[in-house]
């Protein structure tokens, strides 16, 4: 391999690392925050691919139906749950949020489906699109069993991805996408040939990730979502509902992972199923970090995005061998040294 | 008077084991009421129960609102609050955050906000020497003043309070019982669980003593210190 191969394999590499790490961010908050690991985040991405591919070409996006069909049930749940406790005045308030919201970007979608939209007004509709789809699901399968153990709510959230596949093929059929570029250029950076949407990619996970910090360092919002993720039941204490907080870091882990799935679209073939393969990787990036570090999954994800990159160099036909790989020794090594915390804690 | 907090028939259980059995209490508006007991007596769990931590059977009901028909965080929004016999501090925050969190539920009465942030480090000069630090670095005692901190950002109306003298310095358990009093004057009412049966009994107006999960003596708190049954176990003797 020649320095100027590695170098191409690093650029590669740094944006599939960007990617995991947009998505890994998103698994890190709503874990911290509501203790799911939530397998089907993935899809997120994918599914927000799917219905800017299917805008393009100007076909109703299989989404609109899902989140339709989605909305309808958890607002069935919630309405009924309200009934039982005898909290009629809080239905109307129920209504909009279950409701009204998620259904109002499906039927600005519906409307405006078939027409000629810019790429702009295109992108900002799939990522509304998209977004009421994790907290919905949070509201129908994960808020009843809120209390659970961590590792019960593991087990549901992979039923819940073998559902969430099914109905992907339900709702967008079998074939795979491509979207147009989102810019169309190219550098060249210390004489290296350079991709503009390569370079996007990467800005935009700076970016977001920057953001994100922001939002946890200096708004009231962001530190209520931090206090539930150290201390529930403090959180509790001083009237922050832990499923309010929920729902919000489910929507903008949403958000990032819709972006990523945007940023993506252009340059792989996207499919019902691709967002599995994404968001396990995405995974191994977080878990590097213990599923508990924004930073440590930012590097993480880089390092799983050079290995696939390389990897793929030597045999393309093993690079997901090699970074699955490497979860066999983290995951040995974190339960090593997770044990040890354990202790102190116990000695307490 | 109507009471600011009725508790009737109280029983909580673990499982099948009964921590709470039919408690009943009240609390005027502007009392300071205690609740002593040995180790085990069902003090934190009778807590825990009010603030809806807890499943419970009977009947509570807060200024006139069944209780059954609030969760924690609406009891919080109105006003009743629990400083915890764990804390239950946010470590990884900074004090001045803890501080602000506290106020989640005023969180658009910005100049009032402010107004409270003032008093507490006022109140608690140590807080506002440590606003920057994390909350998990703080000692017991300034664990302590910022749980009750935390919980006065709130504005509470009945504030309770689980064991506020545990672990602490016998100077700083005078300071603490003496900004206990100092609340009332602010129109606060107060539960307090304790330990330190004679400190309590000299704050409050009234007293419950629970033992096993049930109340076996009750009365105006000057009584019970001198009554013979109470001096014999909980003040030493006298
Ligand atoms: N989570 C729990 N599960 C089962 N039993 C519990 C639990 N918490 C408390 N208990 C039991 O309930 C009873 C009352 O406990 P509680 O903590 O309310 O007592 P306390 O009066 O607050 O004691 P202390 O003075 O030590 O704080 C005890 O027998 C205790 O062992
Ligand atoms: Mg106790």
């Amino acid at each position: 391999m020649t320095g100027e191969i590695a170098a191409i394999l690093a650029v590669d590499g740094i944006a599939s690392g960007a990617i995991y790490l947009l998505i890994g961010l998103g698994l890190v908050l709503i874990f911290a925050v509501t203790r799911v690991i939530f397998v089907p985040f993935g899809d997120i991405a994918a599914f927000t691919a799917l219905s800017l591919a299917s805008l393009e070409t100007g076909t109703r996006p299989g989404t609109v139906a899902l989140v339709a069909g989605l909305a309808v049930l958890a607002t069935l749940i919630e309405c009924t749950a309200l009934v039982r406790a005898g909290a009629l005045s809080r239905l109307p308030r129920a209504l909009l949020f279950y409701l009204v919201l998620p259904l109002l970007p499906a039927a600005a979608v519906w409307l405006v489906a078939g027409m000629a939209l810019s790429m702009p007004v295109r992108i900002a509709l799939s990522l509304a699109l998209v977004l009421p789809i994790a907290p919905l699901l949070d509201r129908i399968v994960f808020r009843p069993i809120a209390d659970a153990s961590v590792l019960l709510l593991l087990t549901v959230a992979v039923a819940l991805h073998f559902a969430l596949s099914g109905m992907g093929l339900l709702f967008f059929g079998p074939e795979g996408v491509r979207t147009k570029p989102l810019v169309d250029a190219v550098f060249e950076v210390a004489g290296l040939i350079v991709n503009a949407q390569t370079l996007l990619i990467v800005v935009a996970a700076v970016v977001f990730s920057g953001l994100l910090f922001l939002v946890f360092e200096y708004t009231l919002l962001g530190k209520a979502l931090r206090a539930t993720a150290i201390n529930r039941t403090g959180a509790r204490l001083v009237g922050i509902r832990p499923a309010t907080t929920g729902t919000i870091a489910y929507l903008l882990a949403s958000l990032l992972a819709g972006i990523s799935g945007v940023l993506i679209a252009p340059v792989t073939t996207i499919f019902y199923d691709s967002g599995f393969l994404i968001g396990l990787k995405a995974f191994v990036g977080a878990i590097i970090a213990g599923m508990t570090s924004y930073p440590g999954t930012a590097l993480g994800s880089l390092l799983v995005g050079l290995l696939e990159s390389y990897s793929s160099f030597w045999s393309s036909a093993y690079k997901e061998v090699v970074v699955f790989g490497i979860l066999i020794p983290v995951l040995l090594w974190r339960s090593l040294s997770m044990a040890a915390t354990d202790d102190e804690e116990t000695e307490e | 008077m109507a009471a600011l907090l009725a508790i009737e028939n109280l029983t909580v259980a673990y499982d099948k084991v009964e921590a709470v059995r039919d408690v009943s209490l009240s609390i005027e508006p502007g009392q300071i009421v205690t609740v002593i007991g040995p180790n085990g007596a069902g003090k934190t769990t009778l807590l825990g129960a009010a603030i809806g931590l807890l499943r419970w059977r009977g009947r509570m009901s807060y200024d006139g609102l069944d209780l059954r028909r609030l969760d924690v965080e609406a009891r919080i929004e109105r006003g009743f609050c629990l400083v915890p016999e764990k804390r239950e501090l946010f470590g990884d925050l900074t004090v001045a955050d803890n501080l602000l969190l506290g106020g989640f539920t005023r969180r658009r009465d910005r100049a009032g906000l402010k107004q409270s942030l003032d008093d507490v480090y006022g109140r608690f000069p140590r807080l506002s020497e440590r606003r920057r630090q994390l909350a998990s670095t703080l000692s017991g005692g300034e664990r302590q003043m910022l749980a009750l901190g935390r919980a006065l950002m709130s504005r509470p109306r009945l504030l309770m309070l689980d064991e506020p003298s545990l672990g602490l310095a016998p100077l700083i358990v005078r300071e603490v019982f003496r900004i206990i009093a100092s609340l009332r004057e602010t129109g606060v009412s107060i539960l307090l669980v304790e330990q330190n049966a004679r400190a309590a009994l000299e704050t409050a107006d009234v007293g419950y003593v629970l033992e096993t999960g049930e109340i076996v003596h009750s009365g105006r708190a000057a009584d019970l210190m001198h009554d013979p049954r109470v001096t014999a176990s909980y003040l030493g003797g006298h």
